[in-house]
């Protein structure tokens, strides 16, 4: 089958910044993929290029098989997307919502009326269908704007776009949110997200493309991830300040206050010594260490961290 | 009718719907919407009229044309927030994906406007001839005079949807309301040109406002309009035409 999305040299600058750089992506078919970085790492600009809103400077992505700039059209036929700021209306209701989004998809009255019952059933909000999205809780209202997404018929949605749809969610409704993808996944959509959460990219995706500054800087699955990058985790103490500034520079994770530093390892006893032997040849910078399973934290923590410099102790 | 023509069409009822039903919903912008134009007039009658000499005519005969003229374009201008609203929300990027165009995005705005702003032309109506308004307009002066109003609340609605488009917020957009409330001052809607400084007159004699109001003053008293109508419409179809072109320039410029 061929890939639900695959980008080449996905370039887009915006003034003097290079907002993506080069990026290559493949989603496959089916699958959920997380895109995950920090502020401002070029997330919701990939998903702009990816949902045709936004032509990028030079590169190519194909979507659902069609060119997201000679082909929008074919594109955004194929496509469904929840951006960062909500696209339903605060003072109609969840069906009045719904109805209009699917009469601008291209219903007809009666379907789209339809199509409105089917999704509110779908996303648990019919008894809540005559009132004010402006009445709703955060959860809710972000399962309204994914149901706004959806109104084309579904079998010619094929790729979800979720941006951030998660960040302002109180715990329960975040987890709502993530049944709600599941169940999407479990159709056969491929869901295409952006994250800053490493649980949730952990929790939903198949796959995750770690973004930095434009660029993936890793990607693979969650558990390649962590044993690629980070297996284990080694935690030194520094002796004082100045052991502390030494080290520094090797450290992916940084704890100035109690003068910790992370180091990655792959756990072995063999690699273990030979670190402390490098990081500390005259055995007089390193009090005590400990050992840690990575998480995906530290896969994140020790690719996105862009200086090495010690923070100011 | 072609798909390429229908989809657009059925976009922008769809989308006119909405504008009606979100003023509806919002009831404190259309009460303000109301209450204003009606203040106004009330004001300018009791306050002002005194001591503003009109001739023959009784002020508030003169002055109704004036105040519907002002409460057309403040009506019409509210436009730009809600365009600047959407624009700046997640609405214009679901439109997009769903294949809605600018035209059918910003006729469901205008139209909406467009309505609300009759209903408050008819109240004000309303208020008048309970103040003492008595036009004598022939049924083809009263047509003629809607009209022009209707063409003046379309154009104003129209370059306010543009100027929707390029405010950063919606708090910058609402400037325009404030242009459009004080371009009527400068003509002759509220008191004779004559009685301006000399500097003036130039610009107040040829402002789009002014032969709009002189043609709907003179279509209502039934009295001889000459050219003015058609300067006037002359004036709302290049404005209108202005705006169309230039609101859909900006909306490939501001969605790229």
């Amino acid at each position: 089958m061929p890939p639900a999305i695959e980008t080449a040299g996905l370039t887009k600058t915006y003034g003097s910044v290079r907002v993506l750089d080069a990026l290559d992506l493949r989603v496959e078919t089916g699958t959920v993929f997380a895109l995950l970085g920090p502020n401002g790492a070029g997330k919701t600009t990939t998903v702009r290029v990816l949902t045709t809103l936004t032509a990028p400077d030079a590169g190519q992505a194909r979507v659902a098989g069609h060119d997201v700039v000679a082909e929008r059209r074919a594109v955004r036929r194929a496509i469904s997307l929840t951006g960062q700021y909500a696209a339903v209306d605060e003072t109609l209701t969840g069906a009045e919502n719904l109805r209009l989004t699917a009469r601008l998809s291209g219903l007809s009255r009666g379907a789209a009326a339809r199509r409105a019952d089917e999704l509110l059933e779908r996303f648990r909000l019919t008894e809540a269908r005559d009132r004010q999205a402006k009445t709703y809780s955060g959860g809710m209202r972000r399962r309204l704007d994914l149901a706004a997404g959806l109104v084309r018929d579904p079998g010619t949605t094929r790729i979800v776009f979720l941006d951030e749809p998660t960040t302002g969610l109180d715990p329960r409704s975040r987890n709502e949110l993530w049944d709600v993808v599941r169940e999407l996944a479990g159709h056969g959509t491929t869901v295409f997200l952006t994250t800053q959460y490493l649980e949730e990219a952990d929790r939903l995706a198949h796959r995750i493309a770690v973004l930095g500054a434009g660029r993936t800087l890793a990607e693979g699955t969650p558990e390649e991830l962590k044993n690629r990058y980070a297996g284990h985790r080694l935690d030194l103490v520094a002796r004082d300040r100045d052991a502390y500034l030494r080290l520094s520079p090797h450290a992916t994770v940084h704890t100035p206050a109690t003068l910790t530093l992370g180091v990655p390892t792959d756990g072995t006893a063999a690699h273990v010594r030979a670190l402390l032997d490098a990081l500390d040849p005259d055995h007089a910078d390193i009090e005590r260490f400990a050992l840690h399973s990575a998480t995906l934290d530290d896969v994140f923590l020790h690719l996105t961290s862009t200086t090495k410099e010690p923070s100011h102790v | 009718m072609s798909e390429a023509t229908a989809r657009p069409l059925a976009a922008a009822t769809a989308l006119v719907g909405r504008g009606v039903l979100l003023g509806r919903r919002n009831p404190d912008a259309v009460i303000s919407a109301l209450v204003m134009p009606v203040m106004l007039m009330l004001v300018f009658v009791y306050f002002f009229g005194g001591a503003i000499d009109t001739g023959d005519t009784r002020y508030v005969t003169y002055v109704v044309p004036g105040v519907i003229v002002l409460c057309a374009g403040f009506g019409a201008a509210g436009t730009a927030v809600s365009v600047s609203e959407d624009m700046r929300g997640g609405t214009v990027d679901r439109l997009r994906t769903l294949d809605v165009g600018a035209v059918p995005f910003l006729t469901g705005h205008v139209v909406a406007t467009v309505a609300r702003n009759l209903l408050a032309t008819t109240l004000v109506f309303g208020v008048a001839f309970l103040i003492g308004f008595r036009p004598s307009a022939t049924p083809a002066g009263w047509l003629a005079a809607i009209g022009l109003l209707l063409a003046y609340i379309t154009a104003v609605s129209w370059l306010s949807a543009a100027a929707g488009l390029i405010a950063r917020t919606p708090e910058a957009a609402n400037t325009v309301t404030f242009l459009m409330m004080f371009l009527p001052y400068p003509s002759s809607a509220f008191v004779p040109i004559d009685t301006m400084p000399g500097w003036l007159h130039g610009f107040a004699e040829n402002q789009p406002v002014t032969p709009l109001i002189e043609s709907i003053r003179g279509l209502l008293l039934d009295q001889p309009v000459g050219s003015a109508p058609w300067t006037a419409l002359a004036w709302c179809g290049g404005l209108l035409a202005l705006a169309v072109t230039v609101s859909g320039a900006l909306f490939r410029l501001r969605t790229r």
